[in-house]
């Protein structure tokens, strides 16, 4: 049971809104301590673990682009354009995004799009600028929940898209695990079965696109009388 | 044969840039710690195979002590006013979509065509990391489109790139950091006891509350671990198999994805999924790092409630 309590330590450090690296390390060696392992041994283990997994961050490459673009209006070009199709609110723009994203993922293109790559210099952009379109003034919260509402617009579509591709992780580790229990199953059937769930994804986050366009509306007219 | 090694040196080279440039840069009162902690990622990309085990723990409690006693300011490199910007927008047009765009473009036609090209024998590029290097290509090709395309100037890549990292922060080594802990977790056995727990302490004798035990363990374990990977082989071998699959002849393929995508759900609503979850508030400027989880927990929950009504009537046809 001592051994939990690095994930405790991880719960309140993040609760509390510490530093989380800081919060990272501390748990790591609490998790060591309590398990009966050196600190020295501890820390070699996080310092190999996180050499290993250097290719987590290399996606940051793409930010020197991103910058260059946005130094040059990218943004704004992003909410001039959706600005000519005076009919599209947020809703809906995102509704077509996720739909993108979960077909694009689904047929193996998960690297297409993203936080740092579309997101930030086109997603939110075009979204806040459909909200812009329809009021006059645009309050301060609702940018930031329309900022939200597209960065977990991108997650939803990639999480629920991805494992109906064949070659993803996850469906090799389940296969892999299947077999070791005398379990033999083809990838194909497993991302077949990621369908009914994507299909829900769909309805559901979709739905509560549509419902955030109308609370938005509501609060516009609430500000403009 | 072009392998990892090629984009870490380049990952390297930009941290390094970013280190140099964050020391000259007078507007930021904390540049020499944004100096330091830049200059120490740039380090263990450039070199981290060679500083041994031991050394890159002590590197990443260098980042930690920086980051964690407040070091880290936010740099103001030189840069065009919104007014010029708006201006600029309307000069250039839809080209300015052209370097967003040849992202994808170029990473396809590294994992289409340079992946199986082979040259006297070899592989090109390590098909293992066919769409990381794919990547790195995409990223020198857009650049230099973007200086030609917007007439921009040669350092402003970089310091550009700087402006954003430095909005990121912290947060940019966090998911590679919580990927190392799942290594210590690994180690000390944290996965095991959890799912001891799960499966001795809860229900399972009916098929729905089996149902219902498997997918919010899998939702439950991956929130604390931050990972459905490291979910999946816990709860699978203790409710999954065992119990859905032997006792009530569930359907495996059927058990074993909707079990998974209800460790996603679990990652929607997780501050240790920090690349999904935690860096896109830094990215986008929010005030709120748990912003994006709040959008997502509805959805979260709906979902998992929708995947143990589908494996309940799916899986046992």
């Amino acid at each position: 049971m001592l051994t939990l309590l690095g994930v405790a330590v991880v719960v309140l450090g993040f609760a509390a809104r510490f530093n989380p690296l800081l919060v990272v390390v501390v748990a790591a060696l609490v998790t060591g301590l309590a398990a009966g392992l050196p600190p020295l041994e501890v820390l070699a283990t996080l310092g190999k673990a996180f050499n290993e997994n250097r290719f987590v961050t290399v996606a940051l490459l793409v930010l020197p682009v991103i910058g260059v673009a946005e130094r040059a209006g990218l943004q704004e070009r992003a909410k001039m354009l959706i600005a000519r199709f005076q009919g599209v609110s947020v809703g809906p723009l995102l509704v077509v995004y996720l739909l993108f994203r979960q077909l694009t993922a689904a047929v193996g293109l998960i690297s297409i799009a993203g936080q740092a790559q579309t997101v930030r210099p086109l997603i939110a952009p075009m979204a806040e600028a459909a909200a812009e379109a329809r009021t006059d003034e645009l309050p301060e919260p609702s940018r930031m929940r329309i900022r939200a509402f597209a960065a977990a617009t991108d997650n939803v579509g990639a999480f629920f898209g991805e494992d109906i591709f064949l070659a993803i992780g996850s469906i090799l580790l389940m296969v892999g695990f299947l077999a070791t229990d005398g379990i033999v199953i083809e990838p194909l059937r497993l991302s077949m079965w990621a369908i009914p769930t994507a299909v829900a994804a769909f309805l559901i986050h979709g739905s509560r696109l549509l419902l955030l366009d109308r609370s938005l509306r509501s609060r516009g007219e609430r500000a403009a009388s | 044969m072009i392998s990892l090694q090629f984009v870490y040196v380049l990952t390297g080279l930009m941290f390094a840039a970013f280190a140099v440039l964050s020391a000259g840069d007078r507007a930021n009162p904390k540049r020499f710690g944004n100096a330091a902690f830049w200059a120490l990622v740039a380090l263990s990309f450039l070199a981290g195979d060679r500083l041994g085990d031991l050394g890159n723990g002590f590197l990443v409690v260098g980042l930690a002590l920086i980051a964690g006693f407040g070091q880290l300011g936010r740099g103001a490199p030189a840069t065009t006013s919104p007014e010029e910007r708006r201006i600029l927008a309307g000069r250039f047009g839809e080209k300015l979509f052209v370097p967003a765009l040849t992202l994808p473009v170029v990473l396809l036609i590294g994992v289409l065509v340079l992946k199986p090209l082979q040259v006297a024998g070899h592989p090109l590029i390590d098909p293992k990391q066919a769409t990381l290097v794919s990547l790195a290509f995409a990223t020198l090709v857009a650049v230099a489109l973007a200086l030609v395309l917007l007439r921009q100037p040669v350092i402003s890549p970089l310091q550009e790139g700087r402006r954003l990292m430095d909005i990121v922060g912290w947060a940019a080594l966090l998911p590679q950091l919580l990927a190392a802990l799942g290594a210590v977790f690994a180690l000390a056995g944290v996965g095991k006891v959890i799912g001891d727990l799960v499966t001795t302490y809860l229900p399972t004798d009916t098929r729905a509350a089996a149902v219902a035990v498997y997918c919010l363990g899998m939702a439950l374990f991956t929130v604390m671990m931050g990972n459905a990977f490291a979910a999946f082989p816990v709860l699978t071998a203790g409710v999954g198999l065992p119990i859905l699959i032997h006792r009530f002849g569930g359907n495996p393929a059927a058990v074993a994805a909707i079990g998974m995508l209800s460790g996603f759900c679990g990652t929607l609503m997780t501050p240790l999924a920090a690349n999904f979850n935690l860096v896109p508030p830094a990215l986008l400027e929010l005030p709120d790092r748990y912003a994006v989880i709040k959008a997502q927990i509805p959805t979260g929950l709906a979902l998992l409630l929708a995947n143990m009504v589908l494996m309940y009537v799916l899986a046992f046809r």
